[in-house]
């Protein structure tokens, strides 16, 4: 085997220099299998890059080191720039060096020497594939059926790709199932979300393949192998003709997951009357028959036959160039904030509750009635920042929709309980979109009164939730008695972002937020070259933002596809 | 089993009914109270000024004492409780405070006492599930909300007591003695602590909120950790009522008077005629006495 | 109504003062009153304790001086264990106090010899104690 080249970039960080490349040189001199090029340019400029070309083919490499400090900037252009010179990128490998503040101690010098052997040995191990290149597999995959991920599998199969969308859920829609009118236009989320679904659905380009997981991700750009593990819906999918007859019969009744724990589901479920695709599975954590041993009503009612109690998970490979991981979020648990009773006050409920209430298709049709006792309340008080932009107890940041969303369901509410009152406190209002800040004004004109702080506690006491809030404004403590409150809890990456996120080896924050390559130059790009992030996953924001992301990543996939 | 015994002033006088009880519920219990020798005050408020390392000596000699006399260090008062547990961490967390403390104290001392509340020598030492076995008296049906106040509880951080917002150890000790413990949302606030002294009207408005709360949650009686909650929860209900005529009082139990009760010690030794609002009637009443 | 604000008033002595004795940063509030509603006592003070903290931030000694919040709070620690931003309000408020009692003048907040004699009689020495730590030199 020839030599590994062993480039060192010298380019400035944070205002810090890294290590001298003269230095690194030096103290790799031992090594025998290792030529090194010093470049006092930037190694990502265009001159930088002619270097490396000149120095790779002048000495007739095919394998070559880089370290510099920004690895996810720069690896991907690196490989697309390797394949472009007719090389092999996997025998490439771009390893990231960061300077410390005492850079020049010996021990940061050790560390980035020992980073950048362990790098050489690597890069010896690999072998090149065997035969001719492999060819470039111009299929996606699309990670989260979610509005993100709906939205970019469309324009991925309009621009002719064949797409596997993959959601864990049954059915497709993502949170946006949930929603029930949508700012800052309040029209029904269904209207608008249906028709997406549905042509997902019917796309000839994209295969759903819901209720289903990744388990592992193998290759590299061009070439992704994926296995997926389809859980079993104990529901032959194929026989069933989505009738519905099963769920109506099943004798289960339980808190859903879906209703946000104030509506009942059913062991045999779909997620919405449109779901697409609209096919049940048996939840066998709650179904009688898998619990009991007894029931089997939903095979009895069966007309297809589709039922089948001894389904097991599958598991399916595929093969494909790109993939956009859209997995969305969750919300912070209420469950989990002692302030507010841990979740155990009653009518203290989470903002996917307050839509689920408020959703034709709801627990309560659309009306809004408080989750104890059914009683219509009058007063409500309405939460903004809960959990978010709290960085000494939960999660630092703002969680950007909560100012919009809050309005939103106070302006609802006061629309279908015109004796009733809203109260909403709030830090700050956030409201940058195009028609958001009209949207809040309107709101306030309504009626809604605008409290300006935080909520220290809440409380049950004499049949009322009790509300300790301030009002900053006058500078006075609040006391409320209300009959329901809403929290806009953080949103939180979806449970499991993270492993996910090391199955496909790319970075996640320290929230578990999958991170961009760049936030401002590579805002979908994540750091490994043909995987891209959008929407939620990426961190909170709204449907309108999201789905520009969703746009911006299939568009990064078309013109990738299209170089090959 | 054996611990280290801080009573702290105010055990000495006025809240001769908490000490008494608990010195008697440890002997039937069957675990010893040492009582520390020599012991002063620990100045009864942890000092706040970064500043103030004045204030930290009285508490961290009362700690190395306790080193020289033993490992496990207890106190029945929460204010002592707070005082100490605190100083206690400071010294094992700060290195630069520590020395100067040592070297003002002119002893050496690096916070390896433990110190545990009597309520935590129940708990974990002793176990709820013995106290079970052990009781004498039926208490079944007596409905007493626990008021934990502040100085158990927090800093949270430091105190390692029991959840902030939602503790639970004091209903674990009730229902030990099958008394029917109240949850109300009172629970964990102030009983206006010192301000009985600064701005009594304050403190007496916060002691009629607490009440007003348990009583409303349906309690019979209300029990404390702390001769300060005692004060303001017992001593000024004449005060309340002359504020507001709604209130109707209730008893005001220490814990350990509670506990005596349940272990079938003699009603003497557990001193009911200290409390200011006498709860004999409400133990008579329930058939107790 | 009116404050001037200028580089030598805002963060002025006062506030520092108040920073080192806390060790709280004041730049660090938001402002956004989770420890006045929390605080078993805001319903006596004149000043919520976030006003207090902005006013101090402000270098506005004298109206912060003047207003009876720090000597009603009663270091419960409700607002410190709720901070969002982890502030020590309380440690704050005692700062504030000992700007006062730290004076020459030695101004104290309670006299001993002004409490009854049947007071005394009732009070436990844990009231006391503690009481004069906080409002006495
Ligand atoms: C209460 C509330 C009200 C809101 N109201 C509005 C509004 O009125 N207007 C507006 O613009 N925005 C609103 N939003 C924001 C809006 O909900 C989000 O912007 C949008 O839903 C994000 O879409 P997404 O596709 O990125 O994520 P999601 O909707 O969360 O979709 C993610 C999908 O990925 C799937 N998934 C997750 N993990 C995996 C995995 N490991 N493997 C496979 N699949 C996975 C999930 O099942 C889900 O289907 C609101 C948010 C909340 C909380
Ligand atoms: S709770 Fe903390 S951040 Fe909020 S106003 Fe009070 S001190 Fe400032
Ligand atoms: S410590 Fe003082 S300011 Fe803070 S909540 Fe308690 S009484 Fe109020």
């Amino acid at each position: 085997m020839g030599k590994v080249g062993v480039v060192m970039c010298p380019c400035e960080l944070e205002g810090m220099t890294l290590f001298d490349p003269e230095v690194l040189v030096e103290g790799l001199k031992g090594r025998k299998d290792v030529l090194p090029l010093i470049h006092h340019q930037p190694v990502c400029s265009e001159s930088g890059v002619e270097a490396i070309r000149a120095f790779m083919e002048g000495n007739g490499l095919d394998r070559v080191v880089m370290a510099c400090s920004k690895p996810e900037l720069f690896g991907p252009t690196f490989k697309k720039a390797l394949r472009q010179w007719g090389l092999n990128p996997s025998l490439s490998g771009v390893l990231g060096i960061r300077p410390t503040a005492e850079r020049k101690g010996s021990d940061d010098l050790q560390e980035a020497l020992h980073v950048i052997e362990e790098g050489i040995d690597e890069i010896k191990r690999r072998k090149p594939a065997k035969g001719e290149k492999t060819p470039f597999v111009k299929r996606a995959m699309v990670i989260g059926g979610g509005i993100t991920g709906i939205t970019a599998s469309i324009d991925l199969g309009n621009g002719g790709y064949e797409v596997l969308l993959v959601d864990r859920l049954p059915s497709i829609g993502g949170r946006m199932l949930q929603l029930s009118e949508t700012f800052p236009t309040l029209d029904c989320a269904q209207c608008t979300l249906t028709p997406k679904t549905v042509e997902t659905g019917q796309h000839p380009h994209i295969r759903l393949i819901t209720y289903a997981e990744i388990e592992s991700v193998s290759g590299e750009v061009g070439n992704f192998l994926v296995k997926i593990r389809r859980k079993a819906a104990y529901v032959d999918w194929e026989k069933c003709t989505g009738c519905g007859l099963c769920q109506e019969k099943c004798p289960s009744k339980v808190p859903s997951e879906f209703e946000r724990g104030i509506g009942p589901g059913k062991a045999i479920y779909t997620l919405s009357p449109q779901a697409v695709p609209n096919k049940p599975v048996i939840n066998p954590e709650v179904c009688r028959y898998f619990t009991e041993g007894k029931c089997r009503v939903c095979e009895k009612v069966c007309l297809t036959d589709a039922i089948d109690y001894a389904q097991e998970d599958t598991f399916i490979e595929e093969r494909v160039g790109a993939i956009i991981v859209a997995t969305g979020f969750d919300l912070y648990r209420k469950e989990d904030i002692g302030e507010y009773g841990y979740g155990d006050v009653p009518d203290v409920i989470d903002g996917l509750a307050f839509e689920r209430l408020n959703s034709a298709s709801g627990p309560t049709a659309g009306e809004i009635r408080r989750p104890s006792d059914g009683h219509i309340p009058k007063e409500v008080v309405f939460i903004q920042c809960v959990a978010s932009r709290d960085p000494e107890r939960y999660m630092p940041y703002c969680s950007r929709a909560c100012c919009m969303y809050t309005a939103k369901h106070a302006r609802l509410y006061k629309h279908k309980v015109h004796d009733g009152h809203a109260y909403i406190f709030y830090m700050d209002i956030r409201s940058m979109g195009k028609g958001y800040e009209e949207f809040i004004q309107q709101g306030m004109e309504e009626g809604i009164l605008y409290l300006r702080g935080r909520v220290s506690r809440l409380f049950r006491d004499n049949g009322h939730v009790v509300v300790w809030g301030a009002d900053t404004l006058t500078g006075k403590k609040v006391e409320i008695a209300a009959d329901m409150v809403v929290l806009a809890t953080a949103m939180i990456p979806s449970r499991g972002a993270k492993e996910l996120a090391e199955k496909l080896h790319i970075g996640t924050d320290e929230y578990g937020f999958l991170t961009e390559a760049q936030c401002k130059l590579y805002p979908v790009e994540s750091g490994v070259e043909g995987i891209y992030l959008a929407g939620c996953a990426q961190g909170p924001k709204d449907i309108a933002d999201t789905v520009a992301q969703g746009n911006a990543a299939a568009s990064k996939v078309q013109a990738l596809f299209a170089q090959h | 089993m054996e611990f280290l015994y801080f009573p702290g002033c105010t055990l000495y006088t006025k809240a001769k009914n908490l000490d008494e009880a608990g010195r008697e519920c440890a002997k039937a219990l069957g675990f010893e109270l040492k009582e520390l020798s020599n012991w002063t005050c620990c100045g009864a408020a942890f000092p706040l000024a970064k500043d103030n390392i004045m204030a930290l000596a009285p508490p961290a000699r009362i700690l190395a004492k306790a080193k020289e006399e033993g490992s496990t260090l207890t106190t029945l008062c929460s204010v002592c409780f707070n005082v100490i547990k605190r100083t206690n961490r400071l010294i094992q967390e700060d290195e630069e405070k520590r020395e100067k403390i040592n070297t003002f104290i002119e002893m050496d001392y690096q916070g390896d006492v433990r110190v545990l509340h009597y309520l935590e020598i129940l708990k974990r030492e002793v176990g709820f599930e013995s106290i079970r076995g052990a009781v004498k008296r039926d208490l079944q049906g007596l409905k007493v909300a626990p008021f934990y106040g502040c100085m158990l509880l927090r800093p949270a951080e430091e105190m390692e007591f029991d959840d902030k917002e939602a503790p639970t150890i004091f209903e674990e000790f009730l229902e030990s003695i099958a008394c029917e413990p109240v949850d109300f949302p009172y629970k964990i606030e102030c009983c206006g602590a010192f301000q009985s002294v600064g701005a009594p009207e304050v403190a007496t408005e916060c002691a009629y909120a607490i009440l007003i709360s348990a009583l409303r949650n349906g309690a019979e009686a209300v029990t404390t950790t702390c001769p300060l909650c005692q004060f303001n929860l017992d001593s000024k209900q004449k005060e309340i009522r002359e504020r507001h005529n709604d209130f109707p009082g209730i008893p005001i139990i220490y814990f350990t008077q509670l506990l005596g009760l349940a272990l079938g010690l003699p009603v003497e030794k557990l001193e009911f005629h200290r409390n200011d609002v006498d709860p004999r009637p409400l133990l008579e009443k329930k058939g107790l006495l | 109504m009116k404050i001037e604000i200028s580089r030598g008033k805002v963060h002025n002595e006062f506030s520092q003062k108040v920073e080192e004795i806390s060790g709280q940063n004041l730049f660090a509030c938001y402002q956004c009153g989770n420890c006045t509603a929390g605080c078993p006592v805001s319903f006596a003070m004149d000043l919520g304790p976030h006003q207090v903290i902005r006013y101090s931030l402000l270098g506005l000694e004298k109206e912060v001086l003047e207003c009876n919040t720090f000597w009603m709070c009663a270091s419960c620690l409700q607002c410190t264990s709720r901070c969002p931003k982890g502030l020590d309000i309380a440690r704050i408020m005692e700062a504030i106090r000992l700007v006062i009692l730290r004076k020459k003048e030695r101004l104290d907040h309670l006299e001993v010899a002004e409490l009854s004699e049947e007071f005394l009689e009732r009070v436990p020495q844990i009231a006391l104690i503690s009481g004069f730590r906080k409002f006495t030199s």
